[in-house]
């Protein structure tokens, strides 16, 4: 079994903590100068989110988590799963409402996601930056409002409500940014 | 590029020149001595860093321990009647790396004959404070008060269990077992020192367990008359009322290098002209070693120890 020691902790390393995979987001090295030296670290469980705090006997080893991030194509949903493709090996993933959670109001056919798969099976799935999407419903807008200000909700082909500003009407594609759910702009036309 | 600041270089040598003038005005000789030994430090705690030589008196090679601290030629002078010494030197320490740690640092070590622990604490407060002359705060506590003020225990009773209990308690989650004193550390460096209070605080007397290279005092209970100094919560020094009781150092030399050889890590000769020295008679001292990065973090602001050295480790 992989493993790695406290020697080689440093951000974005992934280990295996409790039985879920986690990911190193800070490692201190904690020393009394005549005394034990330990590794403090922070830990996201790639699982639940949570950020935890553990100590390390330095030179300990921890088993490593089999963790990877692919980019990979958004095929379709069949309503129990989500199905990916990996481009380059056409090999096909599915993954369930867990792993996709917030992520599929913003999963659009044909759309590029990444992908984190723990032995081979995904975990989360985290939306391109932005995205650009249609709006299939929003309330007719003033005409000759351009200064979006205050603004009105829209709802978009894949069931997302982002406010958008009044001058912008149903069936127009915007730029919407998934990090923070907020309009972008309009969506050039291609 | 180097990582310290022009000033920063300015401000080290700075603190250099008045730590020399410091000593100078109280007539203390400044010493050098080899950095690259025969023997090395069998401290379970403390990793040396081999080195190899090869020339006239080794036509094989031999290996040389890189020095950890100048202790053990430093109190060879002492016995050969040097009288007060103090040195600036460069030490080595295998493994320690992280924002208070660079394995190569410079240590300021001195000894002063006739004194105690407490005299010592005494002097080393008079440099601090003359280096920072902003620093008034002081606290002194004994190892087992500091634990009975934080935690509500007694240090030098309480199981193995209890230590257990207490640090799960306040969170402090280690991936495996600990002994005895790693826990007490643990508990140290988590929970006790980001509490310490601003200014100098210095810690004494400490579990016979952790005596390192200082006397032990008999009594209930029985305690190392070690001390540590800690500035603005960052431990700085490491002083002991000096074991000159070469029997007993032999004794543990010896069982250090047992618990290195169990628990497979490398095991350094013990120190045979240091314990000659011990035999000839090392008279009632105490030295103090102080980590002059860590003192230039504190009185530069610096947050990681990189902003203190001209080329740290990664880039040495």
């Amino acid at each position: 079994m992989a493993s790695y020691s406290t020697n080689e902790f440093k951000g974005g390393l992934k280990i295996m903590m409790d039985g879920d995979p986690c990911s190193i987001i800070e490692n201190e090295f904690v020393k009394p100068g005549k005394g034990q030296a330990f590794n403090r670290v922070k830990i996201r469980n790639l699982k639940t989110g949570r950020v935890i705090e553990r100590t390390f006997k330095s030179g300990e080893s921890i088993e490593a988590a089999d963790v990877m991030e692919v980019e990979m194509q958004y095929l379709y949903s069949d309503g129990e799963f989500w199905h990916f493709m990996d481009p380059e090996s056409y090999e096909q993933v599915s993954a369930d409402a867990k792993a996709v959670g917030e992520t599929s109001k913003w999963l659009k056919d044909q759309d590029m996601c990444t992908v984190t798969l723990w032995n081979g099976s995904p975990i989360i799935v985290s939306p391109p930056n932005f995205v650009v999407l249609t709006i299939t419903e929003t309330d007719p807008g003033l005409k000759g409002d351009t200064s979006g200000g205050g603004g009105k909700p829209a709802t978009l082909e894949t069931g997302a409500v982002v406010r958008v500003p009044l001058f912008v009407q149903g069936g127009e594609s915007i730029k919407v940014d998934t990090r923070t759910g907020e309009y972008v702009s309009r969506a050039k036309e291609e | 590029m180097p990582s310290a600041t022009r000033r920063l270089l300015q401000e080290r040598a700075r603190l250099l020149a008045r730590i020399r003038r410091f000593f100078d005005d109280l007539g203390v000789l400044e010493v050098e001595t080899p950095i690259c030994s025969r023997a090395g430090v069998t401290d379970p705690a403390i990793d040396s860093m081999i080195t190899r030589y090869t020339g006239p008196g080794a036509a094989t090679g031999q290996p040389r321990y890189l020095q950890t601290s100048p202790e053990f030629p430093m109190k060879r002078l002492l016995a050969s009647g040097s009288g007060p010494t103090y040195q600036i030197c460069r030490v080595f320490r295998d493994g320690e790396m992280g924002r208070f740690h660079n394995p190569e640092f410079t240590l300021l070590e001195w000894y002063q004959p006739g004194y105690d622990h407490h005299r010592l604490m005494d002097q080393v407060s008079a440099l601090v404070r003359s280096l920072q002359p902003g620093c008034s705060a002081e606290l002194r506590l004994s190892y087992g008060a500091l634990f009975q003020r934080f935690l509500g225990l007694d240090p030098h009773q309480a199981t193995t269990g209890l230590l257990k209990q207490v640090a799960v308690e306040r969170g402090i989650t280690p991936g495996t077992q600990l002994d005895r004193d790693g826990w007490l550390d643990l508990l140290l460096t988590h929970y006790i020192e980001p509490q310490l209070p601003k200014g100098l605080c210095f810690i004494y007397d400490y579990p016979a367990s952790q005596a390192s290279l200082a006397r032990l005092r008999p009594g209930d209970p029985m305690v190392a008359e070690r001390f540590e100094l800690y500035l603005d919560g960052l431990e700085l020094a490491n002083g002991f009322h000096e074991l000159v009781d070469a029997v007993e150092q032999r004794r543990r030399f010896t069982r250090d290098q047992k618990e290195r050889e169990e628990t497979g890590r490398p095991v350094p000769p013990m120190d045979e002209a240091l314990l000659q020295a011990l035999q000839a008679g090392l008279p009632d001292c105490s030295g103090v070693a102080l980590g002059i990065d860590r003192l230039l973090m504190r009185l530069a602001g610096a947050a990681h120890i990189d902003e203190v050295l001209a080329f740290p480790w990664q880039r040495a």
